[in-house]
């Protein structure tokens, strides 16, 4: 099969503060001064948007179509090309990549946004699991993550000590929008052997990213971050059907977006618990060549649903600064991993 | 700015499931104290029993018994336990390999603190005493030193099979509406009907959303409206909605009210059901306590020109 | 550059009933699942990619249920998107799995749409207890029966006309085996004397309430020529959204919609839309939407979309028939009702329409809608392939 070759790029990024708490402010009021400062970023207005596609989950608020609210954030008038994925941002980023790269649209506005505040995260994330034999016991997401970390402490992949300094690690970023920043104490556990630390804050948070194609990327972005690759695969579900300290998915989409071709100096992995972390660099073979992070990661900053599409922006920002050349930008959804996505960005040779 | 308003948000509901050929004997085996898997085409025994194979997506049916003993694959500590899971008391989470299982079945284990598990020990279901047919028919596991149990070779065929089952699910919430609508909800209070305008298309929004939907802008200049305004249309309610107590035939009806861009929903009162007409000038009417207008009522004026409100139905 | 062309080669839908006792949620998903595959002639080996779609996961309580799911649709090792876009998911979904193929991403995608309402209630889901909020003065078809009275209003329709759309899907439903309400002795006159519920909509002009699944196995040109039988082609396809609530919003006609159908005319090639398609599948899920989407889609001129339906126009034999399979007024599992719009109407262009095939049907449109009016997707397919 013929690739349909045009190349498309992350041209501007822009998220809000991550709060633990946003109750103030709707979600379209959390989530339009994010879509202001991605579209000032480009000079675009939504009106010259070819195609505008999000990412949210109605069980955070618990609120049912939540995401047809959000859309007056844009100014969807005159009517817009749009569309909506029940899933983190990141996904949308890739509904819209594919809008591009058939030639649809020459720019794409991608916005995902979360709110986790308004209910227990931890128990909202049950109603994502098998509802015949495992959401009937309410395994909330840090047992799960508990489990898997035990699997990879057994298999001598890792120790708490290990884990304590990923957090300690995240959390010394310089990103003034994550949530917790700085010294934080590993602190009790929570399900052991995940302590305090282990585990991502809860909180609100949104993002927005606009895509352009070819010359239009250059044209809006002095630096674009190309996105040469990017692809996503799922798991089984069961967690008792899969090696927990391994993620398959992850390494098959890090190579269909053709991570392993050339060596990266950024990594942006979405990894809610330190575990995770140590599952995905097993998983994609990252060395210490490989900054992994910088932002902080889930581990600093983890709003549900838009922390994957962080991920990618956050990387491509890196890209136009100049200070990465080739980056891997990674999101994850479901229970352990289940589900990933890889995206590959590079920048013109400087 | 007064502080947001917050209040408690309930979801809560009781879903009806039905299981299909395999989770039937499954959660039918657990009621009856026996353990099914399913074997797949290359020989392994799946538990639980799932109904499409995870690797060839081949659809599997063959039930096969295992043990009620088996092995720790991974385990993790709860020190506190949540609403709805399966003890009350400290217990770990475990991924138990059956024996006579390939792969693990996920539930908890009783045991007097994390020093008492590890990975590798050996565990046994330890039933619950009033069976339904659900996971939770396996209470939870327990500690176990003897040697594997042995499977009776059941068939997987029971007498009267359960089909399906009851899944209650409450997710507790604290809603609070943001902003703009704190603001329309306090000014009710007065009984006051306050907008926001749009500074970019001027329009006014009632109740206001805290964006211009049209325009993408925050709206922050408060426009009080009302209180009459005009039906610009409507239907007749003859089908008695659960929770409301109100009387059917009843007429619920778009009004817009003066000065607003955008015609809001009420139901109309003080005036027969079938005398209600698409230009009726109307005016609310409050109940004492009532957060928003009980109905809205004739004022008695001219009907409004249909082309003055064509564009707020 | 150009796109590669999209066929529809594999088709299947479950028997739409308003409670499958006897299947899980999988199971359901798979049985539509399988008879695509089934169609085509493939094995779950030969999919690149699963998108699925479904309304909000609070119908079944599951959160992100395409997460379970993944096992059942052969997803494990692939890639897979789970689509919302209310009403219009179904249609939105097929879409995105057509750009896909489009794009040349992948070479065959399954897509599928699902609602099993009876794990709940629909209402409960659409009505969560949120708090300060007015609450809900009227059922499903409240909201919807003030829009039908603007439209009669604003076009002077006789009050009649939704009765002759009930009458028609509900006699067109008898023809497919896969529709959910088969209603043998219905006749006008029962229509005309059900209970009046949300007046002017009556009981009989309201549609159901079913577990239903529906999916379909889009490929390229390769894949196409493969395919044991005629593929249906894509011509045009094309999402349009508006906001739910704004001031002078047509709620009758939306400007949306019409974008959307220009949008997708306009890729068809299609100059006259009322001589050029053959027959529509649209999302009516209350009898007077008939005449007011002929009108929002361009088959009639404003206020004229009620004569179509009067006189007969959009019967099974007329010259323009309309939902030929029944409709939703006689088959709705919310999340996949746009999605057998989409593939009711590639069955017609692939001639496999059975009982309630139009003859020579060679250009369909599919037509999807959702949340308050304001969500848009359609599709055109024909028998022939775009020109290249």
């Amino acid at each position: 099969m013929t690739a349909v070759t045009r190349d498309i790029a992350v041209v501007a990024f822009a998220q809000s503060d991550v709060l633990r708490s946003t109750a103030e402010q709707s979600e379209v009021e959390m989530l339009m001064p994010v879509l202001h400062d991605v579209l000032d970023r480009t000079g675009l207005k939504t009106g010259d948007i070819g195609f505008t596609c999000s990412g949210s989950c109605d069980y955070l608020a618990g609120r049912a179509f939540s995401f047809t609210l959000a859309l007056d954030g844009v100014g969807a008038w005159p009517p817009i090309s749009e569309s909506h994925v029940e899933m983190d941002g990141a996904w949308a980023l890739y509904e819209a990549w594919t809008k591009l790269l058939s030639g649809d649209a020459d720019t794409a506005l991608v916005y995902s946004y979360g709110k986790s505040s308004p209910g227990s995260v931890r128990d909202v994330l049950t109603r994502q699991l098998d509802p015949y034999y495992v959401a009937p016991l309410w395994p909330d997401s840090v047992a799960l993550a508990a489990l898997q970390a035990q699997a990879l402490i057994d298999a001598g992949d890792t120790d708490e000590p290990a884990l304590a300094g990923i957090g300690a690690r995240s959390r010394a970023t310089d990103n003034t929008r994550a949530q917790l920043r700085g010294s934080v104490p590993q602190g009790d556990y929570v399900v052991r052997p995940l302590r305090t630390g282990d585990c991502p804050p809860v909180g609100d948070g949104a993002a927005a990213v606009i895509l352009a194609a070819g010359e239009r990327a250059r044209e809006l972005c002095s630096r674009p971050a190309w996105i040469r690759g990017i692809d996503h695969r799922i798991e089984a579900h069961g967690l008792g059907v899969r090696d927990l300290t391994d993620s398959p998915s992850t390494r098959l989409a890090a190579e269909k977006a053709g991570a392993f071709e050339r060596p990266l100096d950024t990594a942006e992995l979405h990894a809610p618990f330190s575990s995770q972390e140590v599952v995905l660099c097993k998983a994609l073979g990252l060395d210490g060549n490989v900054r992994v992070n910088p932002s902080g990661g889930a581990l600093a900053a983890n709003p549900m649903m838009a922390a994957g599409l962080i991920r990618i922006g956050e990387a491509a920002s890196r890209i136009h600064r100049g200070e990465s050349d080739r980056a891997l930008a990674h999101a994850t959804s479901g229970p352990c991993l289940q589900q990933n996505l890889v995206a590959v960005l590079e920048g013109d040779p400087r | 700015m007064p502080e947001v308003l917050k209040a408690p948000l309930v979801v809560e509901f009781p879903f009806t499931r039905s299981l299909g050929p395999v989770q039937s004997a499954f959660l039918t085996g657990l009621r009856e104290r026996v353990v099914l898997g399913v074997r797949t085409r290359d020989g392994r025994t799946l538990v639980p029993p799932v109904e499409y194979d995870p690797v060839t997506a081949e659809e599997i049916r063959d039930l096969v018994e295992v043990a009620p003993t088996g092995t720790v694959t991974t385990w993790a500590w709860n020190h506190e336990p949540r609403r709805g899971q399966p003890l009350s008391s400290p217990f770990a989470w475990v991924l138990v390999r059956l024996d006579g299982a390939d792969t693990a079945l996920l539930h908890v284990l009783d045991a007097p603190g994390p020093d008492a598990v590890r990975t590798g020990m050996r565990v046994r279901v330890r039933w619950a005493e009033d069976r339904v047919g659900a996971i939770t028919d396996i209470a939870c596991f327990e500690p176990y030193d003897g040697d594997p149990a042995q499977p009776t070779g059941h068939s997987g065929e029971f007498e009267a099979p359960v089909t399906g089952i009851v899944a209650p699910a409450r997710l507790d919430y604290t809603y609070s509406p943001g902003r703009a609508q704190t603001a329309y909800i306090n000014a009710l209070a007065d009984r006051r009907a306050v907008g926001e305008r749009c500074p970019s298309c001027r329009k006014v929004y009632v109740p206001p959303r805290g964006a211009c939907p049209t325009c993408g802008v925050a709206t922050s200049e408060q426009v009080e409206v009302g209180p009459a305004g005009t039906v610009t249309t409507f239907c007749i309610v003859n089908i008695k909605a659960k929770n409301l107590d109100i009387e059917v035939p009843y007429v619920y009806a778009h009004i817009a009210l003066d000065g607003a861009d955008l015609a809001l929903h009420g139901r109309i009162g003080g005036i027969p059901y079938d005398q209600v007409r698409m230009g009726l000038r109307v005016e609310p009417v409050w109940t004492e306590g009532g957060r928003y207008p009980d109905h809205y009522r004739p004022t008695g004026e001219p009907d409004a020109d249909y082309e003055i409100y064509k564009e707020l139905l | 550059m150009s796109k590669e062309p999209v066929a529809v080669v594999g088709i299947g839908q479950t028997k739409h009933v308003a409670a499958r006792r006897d299947v899980s949620i999988a199971g359901l998903v798979r049985e539509a699942a399988q008879r695509a595959l089934d169609d085509a002639e493939l094995t779950w080996a030969d999919i690149d990619a699963v998108v699925i779609g479904k309304a909000p996961d609070f119908f079944e309580g599951v959160m992100m249920p395409e997460l379970y799911l993944a096992d059942a649709l052969g997803a494990v090792g692939k890639p897979m998107l789970r689509v919302h876009t209310a009403g219009s998911v179904g249609g939105s979904t097929a879409l995105v799995a057509a750009n896909l193929v489009a794009a040349r991403v992948h070479g065959t995608v399954l897509t599928l749409a699902f609602e099993k309402q009876s794990e709940s209630n629909a209402m409960w889901g659409l009505s969560l207890p949120i708090p300060f909020q007015q609450p809900l003065l009227a059922g499903a078809g409240g909201f919807f029966a003030p829009h039908v009275r603007a439209y009669m209003r604003r076009t002077g329709a006789p009050d009649t006309v939704g009765s002759l759309v009930a009458y028609k899907d509900r006699r067109n439903a008898l023809k497919n085996p896969y529709a959910h309400l088969h209603e043998h002795d219905i006749t006008l006159e029962k229509v005309q004397a059900s209970p009046m519920l949300w007046d002017p909509i009556r009981y009989s002009e309201t549609c159901p309430s079913s577990d239903g699944a529906c999916a379909m196995v889009l490929t390229g040109r390769a894949g196409a020529a493969r395919a044991p039988r005629p593929a249906a082609w894509m011509l045009g396809g094309a999402m349009r959204s508006e906001p739910t609530l704004f001031a002078g919003k047509d709620a009758v006609s939306p400007q949306a919609g019409k974008d959307c159908a220009a949008d997708v005319y306009r890729q068809a090639g299609i100059a006259d839309p009322r001589r050029d398609i053959d027959a529509v599948e649209m999302y009516v899920p209350f009898s007077w939407y008939e005449p007011m989407w002929l009108e929002n889609l361009g088959f009639a001129d404003e206020g004229e979309g009620w004569k179509l339906t009067e006189s007969g126009v959009t019967e099974l034999d007329g010259d323009l028939p309309v939902n030929m399979s029944g409709g939703v007024l006689s088959t709705n599992p919310i999340g996949a009702s746009g999605m057998i719009r989409f593939a009711e109407a590639a069955l017609q262009v692939r001639g496999q329409a059975g009982e309630h095939q139009v003859d020579g049907a060679r250009k369909v449109l599919g037509h999807a809608y959702g949340g308050g009016s304001q969500f848009f997707s359609m599709w055109l397919v024909g028998s022939e392939p775009p020109d290249a």
